[in-house]
């Protein structure tokens, strides 16, 4: 879809989704490192895949001529920095735009470009403080938590390419190009769902809730979302409504077929249950037959009996679960690319199918692009 | 809705279906100029509405919910009756009308209700549509129902979260619901702009699940490399110590890393205990992680004695990245999303005023805005029947008669 389009990504790990995600819809995305970045670490590899590769120091005298001639023809130019730094002045908007007023600019930064804490240093664990979601993750009395995996470098690059998109769409009607302010920690809070509502609403502080649901009973009963099976956990709430309505009678009914212990289970009339009244007494009793049930099964056997039988819950997947999902395999979604180091692996692939198919991702050999440039040709 | 150009001015997207996942896509395009119709039922409301708190001074209604008037800003809001052949015969007009349709329906549901891409792209060929569930609209699960907040699970999130030797935690809410928001935006503006230079259509088949993976690239490509099942941590990180959370005055929290030897005696300098950047248990990185325990204690005392903000304060100063952990309520204070406008206030007709969310990013000439607070339901009936798709008095009333716009 972006066939035609040239982005120069200056991006570090702050920012690297947002030019993959430009890459996998079609855009040719041609990657700016130092030539000794490591390009063999898998977070390089994983979201700089689909990239072209060029050595290139923009810091430097001569980098930054050679970027300034790129910038001619781009079209994108995706940069993280704070204000102030050395990178700004390379980057800096005005600057670009009088060698391409049609160009837009990118600016990743953990704050946003201006306002009283713009120069704020933040890496993925300050931001997603800054951002409200550590508050709202962990044990209720327990420690703040972050996602063990960073997850607001990707929240903002997710954020950037939007941006550059809705930027470009302007240019094709105005023909002017702009500067894209993007903050990490504004980029954060999309990660809150609706929590901010009930304190803006109710002047209720939605807090960390641990392994339960709650606030959902009158009587302050909390239903337990986390079950031990065989081989890790499994995710399973308690639901009323049509679809939870149905998922309790399956589960019932494949607690029978399994001959398992009901309990209290065996008595309810669950078109008539209202898990919105229960007692904790009454979900205790319940949850107690349900947790020896779980327990016997493996998260697989779970993701395909709950599957069959249309019920909600999943199992707690481990990469190495996802990594042998049949529906990921189905929709091909993984794609074998050849590595820098010359080994080809199976990569994450394009975010989305379209018409019918998965955008391929594309090889851009690090030695090619290197000849390019030491020859002068244009990229793009 | 905005007086001023914005940069979808003049990009007419039609939604069906409820809920965060479709209906944030929206959102986002409207805030940007986009004209954005929210197709719903009295029937069936958008799920938002009635089933999710919170409400209008705690009481369910249909025009109380905070919830879904969160994610539907800057939109008009139409009922058509989509069990009536009539209704889907607007629905159509409507279709045609726009340039976008975004659907989040489970599979094959538009196709049964006769809006099916195919059948909806005869004579607009131009016609973009994104249709989002939780596994795609192909694969042996397509047809699985799912929240959010549980595929969140099977994508891997909730086992990343929480200490190493307890149970996963929850993230809030359908948290990869807005992976695939975020996700099916870029999509939709990427078609856009195909649609500008080619006059091509497009269908985008987005899998939430498939998403929310990209946000887990790294890791994924870590266990084809390596075979290292990534676990959850805590807040610990292998490239830097101190990395965590510590307890300060007044129970808030302060969130802070070092990810160099200069950056930790900088720390330590600031804090008043310079002798423990020379402390051999605490030197280089290795040596930090080793001894991790007594590192943290002498933060959590430090921090203990602390107001948040001032020891924020006092450390960005000596040159460590640190930030109080802001509850939810502190994002509201917070001194830099308000310096760029985070939240903008609209005055619902029933809700009162209410803070909508605005982007994460600021575009320097076309700067967007929340235009107009959500709908009432089938609060632009009128409007959009009769000013966009040009219908007579008579031909609405025939429409009526026949329930299409209940």
């Amino acid at each position: 879809m972006l066939k035609g389009r040239l982005v120069l990504d200056c991006s570090d790990r702050s920012g690297w989704l947002a030019g993959r995600l430009l890459a996998d819809l079609g855009a040719e995305v041609v990657k700016l490192d130092a030539r000794d970045t490591d390009r063999t670490d898998p977070g390089w590899q994983a979201y700089n895949v689909n990239k072209r590769p060029l050595d290139l120091d923009v810091t430097s005298e001569g980098g930054r001529r050679r970027f300034d001639d790129l910038v001619g023809i781009a079209d994108i130019v995706i940069a993280c920095y704070r204000p102030g730094t050395p990178a700004a002045a390379v980057f800096d908007y005005d600057r670009l735009a009088t060698l391409n007023p049609q160009l837009i600019v990118v600016a990743i930064s953990p704050f946003g470009l201006s306002g009283p804490r713009a120069q704020w240093k933040a890496t993925d664990i300050e931001l997603m403080a800054a951002g409200g979601a550590m508050s709202l993750a962990g044990e209720p009395d327990g420690v703040p938590q972050r996602v063990s995996v960073p997850q607001s470098y990707s929240w903002t690059g997710a954020q950037a390419a939007i941006g550059a998109l809705i930027a470009i769409n302007h240019r094709n009607v105005s023909g002017a190009g702009q500067l894209v302010d993007v903050s990490g920690q504004a980029s954060v809070v999309l990660a809150l769902a609706h929590a901010p509502t009930f304190w803006d609403i109710e002047r209720k502080e939605p807090t960390r809730a641990g392994a339960y649901v709650t606030g959902r009973s009158v009587t302050g009963a909390r239903y337990r979302v986390f079950w031990p099976c065989r081989d890790g956990y499994l995710n399973f709430v308690l639901y009323g409504g049509s679809a939870g309505r149905r998922t309790n009678q399956q589960l019932v009914a494949w607690m029978r077929e399994t001959r398992a212990e009901l309990g209290p289970l065996a008595e309810i009339d669950w078109s008539r249950f209202d898990p919105t009244r229960a007692t904790q007494a009454e979900v205790d009793a319940i949850e107690a037959r349900m947790q020896a049930f779980f327990a016997t099964l493996t998260k697989r056997e779970f993701l395909d009996g709950a599957h069959r039988r249309e019920m909600l819950g999943y199992p707690i997947a481990t990469v190495a679960d996802i990594a042998e999902d049949p529906q990921l395999e189905a929709r091909r979604f993984w794609q074998m690319v050849r590595g820098p180091d010359g080994v080809t692996r199976r990569h994450c692939g394009s975010f989305a199918v379209i018409d019918g198919r998965r955008p391929p991702l594309r090889v851009w050999p690090l030695d090619a692009t290197r000849a390019a440039t030491a020859s002068g040709e244009t990229v793009g | 809705m905005s007086a001023v150009a914005q940069a979808l001015d003049g990009v007419k997207i039609v939604e069906f279906g409820g809920y965060a996942a479709g209906p944030h896509i929206g959102k986002i395009l409207a805030n940007y100029g986009a004209t954005v119709v929210h197709v719903e039922s009295r029937e069936r409301p958008d799920g938002f509405r009635l089933q999710y708190p919170p409400f209008k001074d705690g009481m369910p209604g249909i025009d109380r919910g905070g919830c879904f008037a969160f994610f539907n800003d800057s939109k008009y809001g139409i009922t058509l009756n989509l069990k009536r052949s009539a209704g889907v015969t607007l629905a159509r007009r409507l279709v045609a009308w726009g340039d976008v349709v975004i659907e989040n329906m489970r599979p094959g549901v538009m196709a049964r209700l006769g809006l099916g891409y195919e059948s909806l792209r005869t004579g607009h060929s131009d016609l973009i549509m994104l249709s989002t569930c939780n596994m795609g609209q192909t694969g042996p699960r397509a047809d699985t129902p799912g929240f959010g907040s549980q595929l969140t699970a099977l994508a891997g999130f909730c086992g990343l979260t929480g200490e190493p030797d307890g149970s996963p935690m929850l993230l809030y809410g359908p948290y990869i619901d807005f992976i695939g928001s975020a996700l099916g935006t870029v999509a939709v503006l990427a078609a856009l702009d195909r649609r500008h230079r080619t006059g091509c259509g497009s269908y985008i088949d987005l899998s939430q699940y498939e998403c929310g993976l990209t946000f887990l690239a790294g890791a994924l490509l870590d266990y084809e490399i390596s075979g290292h099942v990534a676990e959850r941590a805590g807040n610990r990180d292998p490239d830097a110590a101190p990395h965590g959370a510590y307890l300060c005055r007044a129970g808030r929290w302060l969130a802070l890393s070092c990810w160099s030897d200069a950056e930790f005696a900088a720390l330590m300098r600031a804090i008043g205990r310079p002798a423990l950047a020379a402390d051999p248990r605490f030197a280089g990185l290795a040596a930090r992680q080793d001894h991790r325990a007594a590192l943290d204690a002498a933060l959590a005392a430090w921090c203990w004695t602390q107001d948040a903000d001032e020891a924020a304060i006092l450390l960005q100063h000596a040159g460590v990245a640190v930030h109080p952990v802001n509850t939810i309520s502190d994002l509201f204070d917070d001194l830099q999303l308000r310096h760029r406008r985070t939240w903008r206030t609209r005055r619902h007709p029933v809700i009162g005023d209410q803070a909508y969310h605005f982007p994460g990013f600021e575009l320097s000439r076309t700067p967007g805005d929340v235009t107009a607070p959500a709908p009432l339901l089938g609060a632009d009936n009128a409007t959009v029947f009769q000013q966009f798709l040009k219908l007579d008095a008579a031909e609405l009333e025939a429409l009526r008669r026949e329930d299409a716009i209940d």
